[in-house]
């Protein structure tokens, strides 16, 4: 009986080992999914250094530690600071005007009924252009320099914060407005006091992809042709094989699109739940 | 009367995009025959019409159309198979698609065009740095769309088939892909467009062939007419291509 008893309590007291030799790995990784993703993404940076360190030719690709190691040389080259300089430059100013013009056009647009059916098909229409085959014409109207940048990231960064902003308005309830006004609420007070608060989630959705739309206008712009921003120094560097630097460039170029969308998102989660 | 107001409405709102249309062909043709604006930096709409016929009919878009064509097919068929294979996979369980799903979403918040140089220093200036281009660019919203598709999947619906006594296949062929397939065509639609146009812009940046190539070329050369109807015979190119995608899509999505 007892031999039974202590085989069994073997047993378990066994089983229950294993279980906590085993299972809490599995169990932890289970409940981090964020942990096996930096993993995935360590392996990812494993294979691609064998790969370019032992198999491809190194005018091609740079295996990423060196990359890392090689980031301090690619911001101290001549040139470079003020590159990233002017882009950062172009982007808010691009950032800045595409969100003044998306919100002035999108209140006019969406709180006018008539104008709503008749202007949007239209905005819609230019939306739906691909805008990246009139890139020469930019540059022939505004110039190799800034100019053409922010125009063309204002035009991509436009309308998306438009149409956002036309939606916005459009889910407005009527019953709001209507006892806006059955209070004695002037135009003002209506904007101010209904309009604007229950615009301020799609505004921010707009800003988010408004900030896409910019980020890929200007980019576009500046790797087509470029004299002093970033696209002169990508171009360079492809020009002359050194994949290093130019992973650093497009590496440090990554991180601030990275940031400034991750600032862009954060805001729009902050304000869209002040109700 | 409602219904004729309505109408009323309809007539007036067509009338002010008929109106815009129209002003601006006005304005264009007073600014370069009248008001004497540079011929270099708008040209003459006859001028333009000319050459867009001309481009038309002498078919010398064809080279540059092919290619551009060929390298939208592979790119496309490329990013649709693996986009939907990974999002697939992905989504058969809930902690890979924790896993991987995030990672997915910030690439894809990354502008991937940035990456351009690199592909064409790896594959240099022809075709095949456009498809890889293309096919990274139009993988991300296959991918994501997939696994939103096939992870939302009504739990009901796969309980009650399995229940039914549903194999794996039967599982996958009625219940799965019926129930996932809006989402995923959403998703190959936008992948197209995105795929699109990066080739288009990827052609325009740094090329040797392609339609993007040849407006860069002919703005190189100052022919501005030509340039301008060659523009406009791409925008309409890619509004057929994107037409026939989202017609499929609405076909596809329809079926059940």
């Amino acid at each position: 009986m007892t031999s039974v008893q202590s085989t069994r309590s073997q047993l378990e007291s066994r089983l229950r080992g294993n279980e906590r030799n085993a299972k809490p790995l599995r169990q932890f990784l289970l409940r981090h999914p964020g942990i096996v993703r930096l993993g995935v993404v360590i392996l990812i940076l494993i294979a691609w250094e064998i790969a370019a360190r032992w198999f491809i030719d190194p005018l091609f690709i740079a295996p990423p530690s060196r990359v890392f190691l090689s980031l301090g040389s690619v911001w101290q080259t001549p040139g470079v600071p003020a590159a990233l300089r002017l882009t950062f430059f172009e982007l808010a100013v691009a950032f800045v005007i595409a969100v003044a013009i998306g919100l002035v056009v999108g209140l006019a647009v969406g709180l006018n009924p008539f104008a709503r059916r008749s202007v949007m098909p239209i905005i819609l229409l230019l939306y739906g252009m691909p805008q990246i085959t009139i890139l020469p014409l930019f540059i022939l109207y505004f110039g190799i320099g800034a100019e053409s940048k922010i125009a063309f990231g204002v035009t991509h960064g436009m309308f998306p914060i438009t149409l956002a902003i036309v939606a916005g308005v459009q889910n407005l309830k009527p019953i709001l407005l209507t006892s806006a006004r059955s209070m004695g609420a002037n135009r003002w007070q209506i904007l101010r006091w209904v309009i604007l608060p229950h615009m301020i989630p799609s505004f921010f959705a707009g800003m988010r992809l408004g900030m896409s739309g910019v980020l890929l206008g200007v980019l576009l712009a500046e790797l087509y042709v470029s004299t002093a921003g970033i696209g002169h120094f990508t171009e360079m560097f492809t020009e002359n094989f050194d994949p290093t630097k130019l992973f650093g460039l497009v590496a440090t170029l990554a991180v601030m699109a990275i940031v400034l969308n991750e600032i862009v998102r954060r805001a729009e989660n902050r304000f869209s739940r002040w109700r | 009367m409602a219904r004729r107001d309505e109408r009323a409405a309809g007539l007036g709102s067509r009338a002010v995009q008929v109106g815009f249309v129209l002003a601006i062909l006005v304005l264009w043709y007073l600014a370069t025959n009248r008001w004497g604006v540079n011929r270099l930096l708008l040209p003459n709409p006859i001028n333009v019409w000319q050459q867009l016929l001309d481009v038309l009919r002498s078919g010398q878009y064809l080279p540059d159309l092919r290619v551009t064509l060929t390298e939208l097919a592979i790119a496309f068929t490329l990013a649709m198979t693996s986009g939907t294979l990974v999002g697939f996979f992905v989504s058969r369980s809930r902690f890979s698609v924790r896993v991987f799903e995030p990672l997915f979403a910030g690439i894809y918040s990354i502008p991937i065009i940035l990456f351009l140089p690199l592909y064409v220093l790896f594959f240099g200036l022809g075709p095949a740095s456009k498809i890889a281009l293309g096919t990274t660019i139009s993988f991300f919203p296959i991918v994501l769309s997939t696994i939103a598709g096939f992870s939302n999947v009504d739990r009901m619906l796969v309980t009650a088939a399995r229940s039914m006594g549903a194999s794996d296949y039967q599982l996958f062929r009625y219940v799965l892909v019926p129930a996932a397939l809006p989402v995923v065509l959403t998703g190959l639609r936008m992948g197209f467009t995105v795929a699109l146009l990066s080739i288009i812009g990827s052609e325009t940046i740094a090329s040797l062939s392609g339609l993007g190539h040849h407006i860069v070329e002919l703005a190189e050369g100052m022919d501005m007419a030509r340039m301008f109807a060659y523009i406009a015979f791409v925008v309409a190119i890619a509004a057929v291509l994107n037409g026939v995608v989202s017609s499929l899509q609405k076909r596809g999505s329809r079926w059940r």
